[in-house]
């Protein structure tokens, strides 16, 4: 634990050192706000005291956001050749996933920790569902947590970062958006399994404030699957990489 | 702690990195691992600090098994990989503490611990430079500092002194050998003299098979078997004197190497010759003005070695 902490608090310091932390916080507030207070169907044209509207932004800008922090995670690190200079130190495969993937997460969670003002501000205006904005920062939280893992399992397989940009955003495609798709044409059981699959489907439901424990397990998947073959990944390495 | 391989083999595809190696490195030894690129060096380096596995083969340090005790084990390995990768956004005091605590060293100690690798690698004046700042000779010993802060018993190091200049490699050297009296060393070069200098063994290693062990003593010994004295003889008709020592008993061949000087090449199979030269040359009169030998290089030993 002490190990994987120790990893975090480099790669975090890394994210803001190279400014990437700082970039990314400020276009994810930039967007977020633009849509939130500004343009599109904003807080002030649906008159609303709710968040609603910056949680379905947040939806799609931390869908673009998540594979531009995650791409150099394990692929800048394998094209240097500093992978092997960390994992041969007293360390395991494992501790340095995690450790990555916490430091992503915190980077992501100061991110969203900084749109509070927005939830006191509109508390300000009108009757707010308090119970309803805490689902919905856990529902970003945990799809963020899902996307990371994601991201992380592409920049394994490469050491190119913009193969594991796309990559991640390739697969990540799927579940933001392609299953719902899909599902959208199909009756039945299996049209039922794949709209199951979409992000969207549960994201909804939790951010309208429903916890169910299926939507809980499906991000759960999500991120172990992500965080275990990201693990396969890094252990298929031979001398040259 | 020493290191015991058995039957080490890995393959890339067809090829085998490394064939079937045995060897044994016994506490406290530095070992120089010697062979062309390609011949296997660094894959051996790289199984032994478990970042690869073998496909083949198994390997003890300190009497346990690598691949299962492997996260203790690293804890007492340090390792300076060829290309030396570090973090070259940080800099250095930084990227050593990361180190340090990393390698599980006590938060009390580390302060400490990083100060002594700072001093005994010369960085006092780049502690605060980031490390991709640094000419390469400044980060081979930043790459060196991460691999002994730790202070492990076994230390790994590929290439250690390339990118130096004569000053630092001297220096270097001077460190592995200190740092040698009490750990456990395999030290990779290409670099000849090197090896002579700072081993107490030499392995060399071609097409991932060991084809020499021994001391650069012993190698010499081994090869080819004749020792080369160069002589100079003066106030004699050369071909004389080339039939008189070409007749001697212990005397393989004669070379005139320069007739105006009468100089010759002499090569020998036994230490009695240069005796016998003095008393050849007493018997007949003649001035011996010089009587060189002219040791096998290990050069020569390691070419002869290694091209197929």
């Amino acid at each position: 634990m002490k190990t994987i902490w120790i990893i975090a608090r480099r790669e975090l310091s890394s994210f803001f050192d190279s400014l990437i932390a700082f970039i990314i916080i400020i276009l994810f507030l930039g967007f977020s706000g633009f849509f939130t207070w500004i343009s599109g169907s904003d807080i002030f044209m649906t008159g609303q005291a709710s968040l609603q509207s910056f949680f379905s932004i947040a939806y799609w800008t931390l869908f673009f956001f998540i594979p531009a922090l995650t791409m150099r995670l394990i692929a800048e690190e394998k094209k240097t050749g500093t992978i092997e200079m960390l994992l041969t130190k007293a360390v395991t495969d494992r501790q340095v996933i995690l450790g990555k993937y916490f430091a992503t997460l915190i980077l992501i969670t100061i991110a969203l920790l900084f749109t509070l003002p927005w939830v006191i501000t509109i508390s300000k205006l009108g009757n707010i569902d308090t119970g309803g904005v805490i689902c919905g920062y856990m529902a970003l939280i945990l799809m963020s947590a899902a996307y990371t893992s994601i991201g992380l399992f592409a920049s394994s397989i490469t050491s190119n970062q913009i193969v594991a940009f796309l990559s991640a955003l390739f697969i990540g495609l799927f579940f933001h958006f392609i299953f719902e798709v899909i599902a959208g044409d199909m009756t039945g059981f299996l049209g039922q399994v794949i709209n199951s699959l979409s992000v969207n489907v549960h994201f909804e439901s939790l951010s309208r404030g429903v916890v169910d424990s299926k939507d809980l397990v499906y991000f759960g998947s999500i991120i172990f699957l992500g965080l275990f073959l990201t693990e396969v990944s890094m252990s298929k390495r031979n001398a040259f990489n | 702690m020493d290191i015991v391989i058995e039957n080490l083999t890995k393959r890339y595809g067809n090829q085998k990195a490394v064939d079937n190696i045995s060897l044994i490195v016994a506490t406290g030894e530095i070992l120089g691992f010697l062979g062309p690129n390609g011949a296997g060096k660094t894959t051996t380096m790289k199984i032994i600090t478990s970042f690869i596995a073998a496909d083949e083969g198994k390997v003890y340090i300190g009497g346990k098994l690598l691949t299962d005790n492997y996260y203790e084990l690293k804890k007492h390995i340090g390792y300076l990989s060829e290309n030396n990768p570090l973090y070259h956004d940080m800099p250095v005091i930084d990227f050593l503490n990361f180190c340090a605590k990393i390698q599980g060293i006590e938060k009390s100690r580390i302060p400490d611990r990083v100060a002594e690798m700072i001093r005994i690698t010369g960085l006092k004046r780049e502690k605060h430079k980031k490390i991709g700042e640094l000419s390469k000779g400044y980060q081979q010993r930043v790459g060196l500092a991460q691999a002994i802060i730790h202070d492990p018993e076994i230390l790994l190091l590929d290439e250690p002194t390339s990118g130096l200049d004569p000053n630092q490699i001297a220096e270097i050297r001077k460190l592995i050998r200190e740092l040698g009296n009490e750990k456990t060393v395999i030290l990779s070069t290409h670099i000849l003299p090197e090896v002579e200098a700072t081993c107490d063994r030499i392995l060399i290693i071609n097409n991932g098979k060991i084809v020499a062990d021994g001391t650069a003593e012993s190698l010499r010994n081994q090869s080819k078997g004749s020792d080369i004295l160069k002589v100079k003889i003066e106030d004699g008709e050369p071909d004389q004197i080339y039939k008189s020592i070409q007749a001697l008993r212990s005397v393989s061949m004669v070379e005139l190497a320069d007739r105006n000087f009468n100089r010759f090449d002499i090569h020998c199979t036994d230490k009695n010759v240069k005796r016998e030269i003095f008393r050849l040359c007493v018997e007949n009169k003649w001035v011996l003005t010089e009587m060189t030998p002219f040791e096998t290089k290990l050069e020569d030993i390691f070419r002869d070695l290694t091209m197929n």
